[in-house]
């Protein structure tokens, strides 16, 4: 039988807010543990929470680049359990009243297609604390730190049906609300995190099946590969005359398997209802103006610009867009140079490359944007040659310095005087006469091997069209 | 000097008649003295009364005091207090010092009054008559073999026997209203938002009030003023400004509408409890006012209402109390859900188990439209009847409770009889308006309250009606036999 799969993400990303969403304790990552929770983080009694306005601006941002609708009134709602890493007992979110309601998203597929995904609604909410299992025999630690950091919970519509699409959706968001200004995107840390819903069904039929729940999945690559663990594990289930069980399953990357947390009727009843501490949050005309006005330009439509104003391929135009600051690391090389489509060979090539090898972000980067206007500038005046170019570059990552104190101390400058060129070649010809006798009666070939010779002597510094035109012109006089 | 009101208090500090160390002494001296019939104090704090005292003495001395500055006071135990033990009468918070002080303990100690303690309270301010306590029953100045109302009935018998001139409480239901009534004092519960929660141990997020209680209105009228206004840290909290309480009290009360609802001089209500009402509202007419028959159809709904809606934020509020962070923890839990049912079988007592379990059972899925969504449509109907009654008068008045104080014990294994105490008070928390309990005359020796009811954020003109009605009689100046001139 063929096989259908239906895949919906909960998508949860933290929000870049200074303070938590109801206290006033720093959201920094990596403190000592319990330093940034105050009393209303630990939910002492008595105390109450107050809202962040940062983080309903950022959720509203976020709203408004997936054209969703806004609503005027959004509440919040305690979704009760007991765990010891959630000091209130209860987790203030937002149940059937979200701040972001029905929006939608485009993803590439990899056929070169483009497929609407849509995003049901996203919502505000705290996050709970860490529970550390490691380090106190027989004991749990409860670290607050995290306790009541801002998230926004994006949920999507079933309508994704295959890893692939997943991750395409997943990375998207990801890509969003990092140029969005509204999470840093850090996967490690936590910061952006996913949960999919899976189930699969015969192809054509119109229900969908029985889903199971996949939690903790904190890659790109992992959602890809629960995904398809899942699927194939539901599968197997159902040619074996079995049936699937709606149940949270947790993947584990180590084992490569999904495992059963908890069936359905295991899950708790949260008893949503409104949080009477919290009024309804108006989102008034005023602060959708504001918000709308600090929107910046949204991936897809500086793709578009970079293609239009740049001329350059879609492919490089997406390279350069999946992070906000590389395009506009991007877009002042390619403003200072004048040269775009240099720029962009610069950007996704050498650069990224360097700076994938040390792991770090664009914005660490050791060579500037000035840095490598300043190279781009020495090729196009034919002071070096690209390939030399490749190694100022790579003595300007290792900090040797800017690009003309480099070619100066390493006697890198091109040689583009016809006269030394020519001498360069006479000598060449000189110290081969017979490859240059078996040119000459018709082996063309070996044109090749003497442009190899002239660059080898002048150690890569000849400029090569000159080479070409001066050799051409010697060889076949 | 205890049977003095706060501005007589006041001027003599000022005047040097006695230091607040002194007055402060003599507070503390009649806690020692009187308290051990009352149990009207969970923690006496001598040492920090006298200390904050003394500084009081200073502001006096060098011409920085306020009106309240060096006058000592006592705070329900309910509310927060920086160092002090905050239990909310429960084993679960026994052991609970809070590092903060709420908001209305701050201002109240930046008004430079000296903290004499913390009062007894039905637990987590669940009851009415205070006999839900993890430290024993209050008993009633009046009489105590009854019972001094809930759940602020530990401030409302340590003012009535003058054991602190002033106290706070907070009203959910009727927690100050009722055992103001039930002990002869004055006792105001203003506006839902009029003064902040911050710091104050939630029962009923959505009802909870914070108030006063004082010999009279012009005392509660100095307090309110001091204690209320908006609060950053609630966003409850009502940014409606604060009037000047004291200066409204003297306005004549010719011309004003006083709404009679039939619906709280029903069967249930005790004869000579109505007939002390009736003649305080005919001492009002005496004083030019005008008695308006209105209706509120749907008082009744209240007690259904109020028995699902505060049950059900309680069972939320109170999961913080898990034996994780603070409070009653058991000993030697084998594991996490171990840990938690016993800490909490073990910390709480059963009026707030049972208002825990009804709570959960009414948010439950299945339930909660039938029950919750329900609840609040009630609520909403209870509400527009008031708005609906003051578009034609300007406050509303009846009895607070059925009944004067009944004896300890003769409620107590009968929660829907205690539920009963509150059908006159119970829907003024649902609506969020404001409302004082106000001695009228006694019935068979026991205080009997008034109820005034008032339109949103019109406490200045509570005060004022509840001030002239004490200018003209000298019910609120009785005091109990048995503690002392």
């Amino acid at each position: 039988m063929e096989w259908e799969t239906v895949i919906g993400l909960e998508i949860h990303a933290q929000l870049s807010t200074k303070s938590k969403i109801f206290s006033g304790s720093s959201t920094a990552y990596g403190a000592e543990p319990n330093t940034q929770a105050n009393v209303v983080d630990l939910a002492m009694p008595g105390v109450l929470p107050v809202l962040n306005k940062d983080a309903v601006r950022k959720a509203v941002m976020f709203g408004m680049a997936i054209e969703a609708d806004i609503p005027d009134v959004s509440v919040f709602a305690r979704k009760n359990y007991f765990y010891p890493d959630l000091p209130q007992g209860y987790q203030i979110s937002q149940f059937d009243q979200p701040i972001v309601g029905l929006g939608h998203l485009d993803i590439e597929l990899e056929n070169g297609e483009t497929k609407r995904v849509g995003v049901t609604r996203a919502h505000l909410e705290q996050d709970a604390g860490k529970s550390l299992h490691e380090d106190f025999a027989g004991q749990t630690g409860i670290d607050l730190n995290r306790s009541g950091t801002p998230l926004l919970e994006i949920v999507s519509e079933p309508e994704m049906s295959n890893a692939k699409e997943a991750v395409a959706y997943m990375k998207k968001i990801h890509t969003l609300v990092q140029f969005l200004g509204i999470c840093d995107g850090n996967m490690q840390e936590g910061s952006f995190r996913c949960d999919a819903n899976v189930s699969v069904r015969p192809k054509g039929q119109v229900e969908f099946g029985t889903r199971a729940e996949l939690k903790n999945i904190n890659s790109f690559k992992f959602v890809e590969r629960a995904i398809n663990i899942e699927v194939e594990r539901q599968i197997d289930i159902i040619e074996a005359g079995g049936t699937i069980v709606q149940e949270t399953r947790l993947f584990d990357p180590d084992k490569d398997e999904t495992r059963s947390m908890r069936s359905k009727e295991e899950a708790n009843d949260y008893r949503y209802f409104p949080d009477p501490d919290l009024l309804p949050v108006a989102i008034s005309q005023a602060l959708r103006d504001s918000v709308r006005a600090e929107l910046p330009e949204l991936p897809e439509q500086k793709k578009q610009r970079f293609m239009d104003k740049f001329e350059l391929s879609a492919f490089d135009a997406s390279i350069l867009t999946s992070n906000r600051a590389l395009s506009d690391y991007f877009e002042s090389l390619a403003d200072a140079t004048g040269e775009p489509k240099l720029s962009a060979n610069w950007v996704n090539g050498e650069l990224a490359s360097h700076l994938n090898k040390a792991e770090i972000d664009v914005t660490d980067s050791t060579v500037s944007v000035e840095q490598l206007s300043a190279l781009i500038g020495r090729i196009t005046d034919n002071t070096i040659s690209g390939k030399i170019a490749k190694d100022v570059f790579e003595a300007m990552w290792a900090g040797e310095g800017d690009v003309d104190q480099i070619i100066e101390s390493k006697g890198l400058k091109q040689i583009t005087d016809s006269g030394a060129i020519e001498s360069l070649i006479d000598e060449i010809i000189a110290a081969n006469p017979g490859q240059y006798e078996q040119y000459r009666s018709g082996k063309d070939k070996l044109f090749g091997f003497f442009v190899g010779q002239v660059m080898k002597v002048s150690k890569g510094k000849a400029n090569p069209a000159e080479v070409n035109r001066l050799l051409k012109a010697k060889l076949d006089a | 000097m205890h049977n003095k009101s706060l501005t007589e208090l006041a001027a003599d500090l000022r005047a040097g008649t006695y230091t607040s160390v002194e007055l402060t002494q003599h507070f503390l001296d009649r806690i020692e003295q009187y308290d051990e019939s009352l149990n009207s104090f969970i923690t006496v704090t001598p040492a920090l009364a006298l200390a904050a005292a003394a500084k009081a003495d200073v502001q006096i001395a060098d011409g920085t005091a306020g009106p309240l500055t060096g006058i000592p006071m006592a705070h329900k135990d309910i509310f927060c207090t920086d160092g002090i033990k905050t239990s909310c009468a429960s084993k679960m918070l026994d052991n609970f010092i809070a590092p903060y002080d709420a908001t209305v303990v701050e201002k109240l100690k930046q008004a430079g009054m000296p903290i004499l303690g913390k009062t007894n309270m039905d637990e987590f301010a669940m009851g009415s008559s205070n006999e839900n306590s993890f430290y024993g029953p209050v008993k009633n100045p009046w009489d105590t073999t009854r019972v001094p109302g809930g759940s602020s009935g530990g401030s409302a018998a340590a003012v009535a026997a003058r054991l602190a001139p002033i106290a706070t409480g907070t009203d959910t239901g009727g927690s100050i209203r009722q055992p103001a009534s039930l002990t002869g004092i004055t006792g105001i519960k203003p506006t839902y938002g009029r003064v902040s929660r911050f710091g104050m141990i939630a029962y009923a997020s959505s009802l909870d009030q914070g108030g006063v209680f004082a010999r009279d209105a012009a005392d509660c009228a100095l307090i309110l003023s001091a204690m209320s206004g908006f609060d950053e840290k609630d966003s409850t909290s009502s940014e409606v400004a604060s009037e000047d309480y004291v200066a409204a009290l003297d306005k004549p009360l010719q011309g004003l509408r006083i709404g009679i609802p039939a619906q709280y001089f029903d069967e249930g209500l005790e004869a000579d409890v109505a007939a002390s009402i009736k003649s305080a509202l005919e001492q009002y007419k005496a004083l030019g006012a005008e008695l308006v028959d209105i209706k509120l159809p749907n008082t009744k709904l209240a007690i259904p209402s109020y028995y699902v809606i505060a049950p059900a934020e309680c069972s939320a509020n109170l999961s913080r109390l898990d034996g994780v962070r603070y409070g009653h923890r058991c000993d030697d839990p084998v594991d996490l859900e171990d840990m938690y049912k016993r800490s909490r079988a073990e910390g709480f007592g059963s009026e707030v188990k049972r208002r825990i379990m009804v709570g959960t059972y009414a948010l439950s899925a299945g339930y909660y439209d039938a029950y919750y969504l329900k609840a609040q449509k009630l609520r909403r109907m209870i509400k527009d009847d008031f708005v609906a009654a003051f578009a034609d008068v300007d406050v509303i008045m009846g009895p607070v409770s059925p009944t004067t104080a009944f004896k300890i014990g003769e409620k107590s294994d009968d929660p829907v009889s205690m539920y009963l105490q509150d059908i006159y008070t119970l829907a003024v928390n649902l609506a969020g308006l404001p409302a004082m309990s106000i001695p009228v005359e006694a019935a068979a020796g026991l205080p009997v309250g008034l109820q005034i009811i008032g339109n949103y954020f019109d406490e200045a003109r509570l005060l004022n009606v509840a001030h002239q009605f004490q200018q003209a009689t000298d019910f609120h100046k009785q005091t109990p036999q048995g503690f002392g001139a």
